[in-house]
């Protein structure tokens, strides 16, 4: 486990496209100047694992204060491992390292959100420990624009 | 939510069996250690058996034994062999406005519930339990008064 690189950016979207069949560049690019390039004490963190010279995951997220509301809080947002590289314990280990990291800035909360048919990622959190936080989801679909009446 | 009798022997069978999934382990002796009756959860456990989630062995030293896989066993593969979780369980027809709004409403807790049952696998389970026999208690729901809400972005 180590701090993403420059030179890492490639695998990880080849890693990503991998599972969500979109080469997302400009995207990733986005992520990595916010996480990857992040300075001492900003609390965001974009580690990856790698199997000598390979990515075979990662794991990216940041402390966020007083959002919904809570005190400082450890939001992971993106974590992937390569589909040949998986059921090896590669998953446990980088939440286990962002887990350090958030201890070793003071958080002692994380969360996460995704959809609740991702059954698999669903069920590797719940495999980490983590249960329903006190928060619900909502959504709403925009209503389109009245149409104004003439006068 | 409540579950059915059935599913809660189930349960409790399913978390004895894989505890220890190379031990025979009679069904009266899980009778006995929850207090239900044996005759009971003989029905339950052949419908587990059924399932393949757990297969009788005959003869000294008989029971049952778990031949399912931890990892990948869930909940609700459980739960859904003794409860009705399709949409049309609900009470309500759609004749009407408010039914259909009731409708909509409790199919959206319907979804969250399958989706938890869902992604509690039997491994996931067993280390609940272990927690829970450790003392250690799960996290309190954060008590976020006097906290500002902000409540802008999420991701």
């Amino acid at each position: 486990m180590r701090p993403v690189r420059r030179s890492d950016l490639d695998q990880v979207i080849a890693l990503d496209a991998q599972e969500t069949g979109l080469e997302k560049r400009d995207y990733w690019e986005r992520v990595y100047k916010r996480y990857g390039r992040a300075t001492r004490g900003e609390q965001s963190w974009f580690l990856v694992a790698v199997t000598g010279s390979e990515i075979v995951g990662f794991v990216i997220g940041e402390v966020r204060d007083w959002e919904f509301g809570s005190p400082p809080c450890g939001w992971l947002f993106a974590i992937n491992i390569s589909q040949e590289a998986r059921l090896a314990g590669i998953g446990s280990r980088l939440m286990t390292a962002f887990c350090d990291a958030l201890r070793a800035a003071g958080v002692r909360k994380l969360r996460t959100m995704l959809a609740r048919d991702d059954t698999l990622v669903l069920s590797f959190f719940r495999s980490q420990g983590m249960m329903a936080a006190p928060i619900i989801p909502l959504e709403l679909e925009v209503p389109a624009a009245a149409t104004k009446a003439r006068g | 939510m409540k579950l059915q009798v059935n599913t809660l022997l189930a349960l409790y069978s399913v978390m004895e069996f894989a505890a220890d999934p190379q031990r025979h382990i009679p069904a009266s002796e899980i009778a006995d250690k929850y207090g239900i009756s044996a005759h009971h959860l003989a029905k339950v456990l052949a419908e587990l058996a059924r399932a393949g989630v757990v297969t009788s062995v005959r003869g000294v030293g008989g029971g049952y034994r778990f031949t399912a896989n931890v990892r990948r066993l869930t909940l609700m593969d459980i739960i859904q062999l003794f409860e009705d979780f399709s949409p049309a369980s609900h009470q309500h027809g759609d004749t009407t406005p408010v039914d259909r709004a009731i409708g909509q409403v409790l199919t959206e807790i319907d979804q969250i519930t399958r989706a938890t049952f869902s992604s509690i696998t039997v491994a996931t389970m067993l280390r609940l339990v272990e927690r829970q026999e450790d003392g250690g208690k799960l996290p309190d729901a954060e008590d976020a008064k006097g906290t500002q809400r902000t409540q802008k972005k999420t991701f």
